[in-house]
């Protein structure tokens, strides 16, 4: 059984600057795997390479043995690669429930689409956006429009927006990027279990180094487009390269 | 079948209000509810498009469609069927939407707007060169039966009435189930983040293809039926004021009720008439001062006079 996400040679050039360099990687089913890296080192940008967002100059990404390199967003997001976003993307104008319910919708009708053609399930899409707030404690903020909710909570629908189209494996950017130090843990610690008990395999970016010891099994570290270690927690944050070019220490003057 | 709403409620009243009191209108006002019902169904497009995040300064080009559409066919093929008439006006705008749609699909905001009526006015052009279609002049439009039933002189305005009358609450309640299904829901969705749609795995090009779709075939529908009851057809209809006119109905109305367009359709069609009739020199400067109005102080259209009252009940 090929392994779930395998990315080969990825490149990526923007003009002189180099996003992506020759990544290899490969994301076994059931993991829940932390990216690290400096501002700038392609965390963002190998997500929007994986989702079909941005074209890799070259290399190749394959999903389940499937080659999904030139593939668009929406077709990738169909074959069960979500993504979540650093700065959430809501729908403004709809309530959390009705964010949630275009998703289910979607995933409605792909299913039928694909699966039955009888409309027995249809019915199921209000319960399984409802079930996907009560998931992520946002029953409170249900007919709240998601344009005046705060940042807190917009971080967990856009979330929660990613896991109600059922994918297989979900690319969490920064999923506690404006969010404060006491919540941080509360946060991914809802994160962590509504995505874990749908089975559904992790790849998510982040700086904080707690939140990142405490999450993954297994680290991948970015600087300047290039992967610099790649294996279980201690040995990649122990690393001397990790230390001096993402930790930060113990050189002066990194981010 | 779920029960009814209470928007197909209210449509299904007001068809039964429409028809009832239909009876009782003199000429000129049978006429002019007709011409506002075509033009409700118009906006109703329009607000569908609205909803999706677009305006089109285009919608003359379907509308001029539909009626020559409808009117082409007495004056080459000697066919006088209401029914037919509306068919062939339903077939071709829905045909014109499924090639233009295709183009206009890629494009957004103002490039969109711009697109569309550019659209319109090659069709304006085209018929002004036309003179087998009468060219700036156009022709008179004649019906006579309806599915193959004859009807008597004095019928043919009634029976335009009771069609119109009945399409528009039929594309009310279409129109409301379909904004509320999962398909409908893409719109408002498309129009606050495209990005996102895609991210969840559906075709935003799809989305707007299919709402211009819709869309088209009312305005082509409306455009039949305006046709029938007005009997003359001329290119105007394509002109680009046209289209700004529908636009200025569906910000009248609002965006908020399927129920909206007829109404500020019906208004728009006193005002002007009345404007019209007292101040011939100067209604459009009634019509325009009205706009501003509804603008300043209800910039929601409208339909945001009934809303507090719904609310309480």
């Amino acid at each position: 059984m090929p392994c779930l996400l395998e990315a080969k040679g990825l490149t990526r050039l923007f003009g002189a600057v180099v996003a992506a360099s020759n990544i290899d990687v490969e994301i076994e089913r059931d993991t829940v795997v932390g990216l690290i890296g400096g501002n700038g080192a392609g965390k963002t940008t190998f997500i929007n390479l994986v989702t079909g967002y941005l074209k890799p100059t070259s290399g190749s990404i394959r999903f389940e043995g499937l080659d999904i390199t030139s593939l668009a967003p929406r077709q990738v997001t169909r074959l069960g690669i979500c993504r979540s976003f650093q700065i959430p993307q809501v729908f403004g104008s709809l309530t959390a429930y009705g964010n949630l319910l275009v998703g289910t919708g979607i995933a409605g009708r792909a299913a039928r689409g694909s699966a039955r053609p009888g409309g027995a399930k249809s019915a199921s899409a209000e319960e399984a956006a409802e079930e996907m707030l009560a998931r992520f404690r946002l029953t409170a903020h249900r007919n709240a429009l998601a344009g005046v909710l705060p940042e807190g909570v917009r971080k967990l629908l856009d979330i929660a927006m990613a896991l109600v189209v059922k994918p297989k494996i979900l690319l969490l950017d920064e999923p506690t990027s404006g969010v404060s130090a006491e919540e941080k843990f509360a946060i991914m610690d809802l994160v962590m279990q509504a995505v874990r008990s749908a089975g559904v395999t992790v790849l998510f970016v982040e700086h904080d180094m707690e939140i990142i010891k405490k999450y993954s099994q297994r680290i991948i570290a970015f600087s300047e487009g290039r992967v610099i270690a790649d294996g279980l927690p201690q040995a990649v944050l122990g690393n001397a390269d990790v230390r001096r070019l993402v930790v930060g220490e113990p050189a002066a003057g990194a981010t | 079948m779920r029960a009814l709403d209470r928007t197909e409620k209210v449509s299904a009243l007001l068809l039964a209000v429409l028809l009832g009191g239909g009876v009782l209108l003199p000429q000129w006002a049978l006429f002019l509810v007709t011409v506002s019902l075509a033009k409700g169904l118009v906006v109703l497009g329009l607000l569908l498009l609205m909803r999706t995040g677009l305006v089109t300064f285009g919608q003359g080009f379907y509308y001029c469609l539909g009626a020559y559409a409808a009117g082409t066919l007495g004056q080459l093929l000697h066919v006088s069927d209401v029914a037919v008439m509306l068919l062939a006006a339903v077939a071709v705008s829905a045909a014109a939407a499924s090639v233009v749609g295709l183009l206009l699909a890629s494009y957004r905001g103002i490039f969109f707007s711009m697109l569309s009526l550019a659209v319109s006015m090659i069709l304006y052009g085209l018929l002004v060169k036309s003179s087998a279609l009468g060219s700036t002049d156009g022709f008179n439009i004649a019906i006579a039966t309806i599915a193959g039933v004859p009807l008597a002189a004095g019928a043919r305005r009634p029976v335009v009435f009771v069609l119109a009358a009945t399409l528009a609450a039929a594309s009310c309640m279409g129109l409301h189930r379909f904004l509320g299904s999962h398909q409908g829901r893409l719109a408002p969705a498309v129009r606050d983040n495209e990005l996102r749609v895609e991210y969840m795995g559906a075709s935003v090009r799809s989305v707007v293809f299919v709402n211009n779709l819709i869309a088209a075939v009312l305005t082509g529908a409306a455009g039949a039926l305006t046709a029938m009851v007005v009997g003359h057809i001329d290119p105007e209809l394509a002109y680009w004021t046209t289209s700004g006119e529908f636009v200025f109905v569906a910000i009248l109305g609002g965006t908020a009720s399927v129920l909206a367009p007829f109404l500020a359709s019906l208004l728009f069609e006193l005002l002007r008439s009345f404007a019209y009739e007292y101040s011939p020199n100067a209604w459009q400067m009634v019509v325009g001062a009205t706009m501003l109005l509804v603008i300043m102080f209800l910039p929601d259209g409208l339909w945001a006079i009934f809303r507090p009252r719904l609310k309480r009940a």
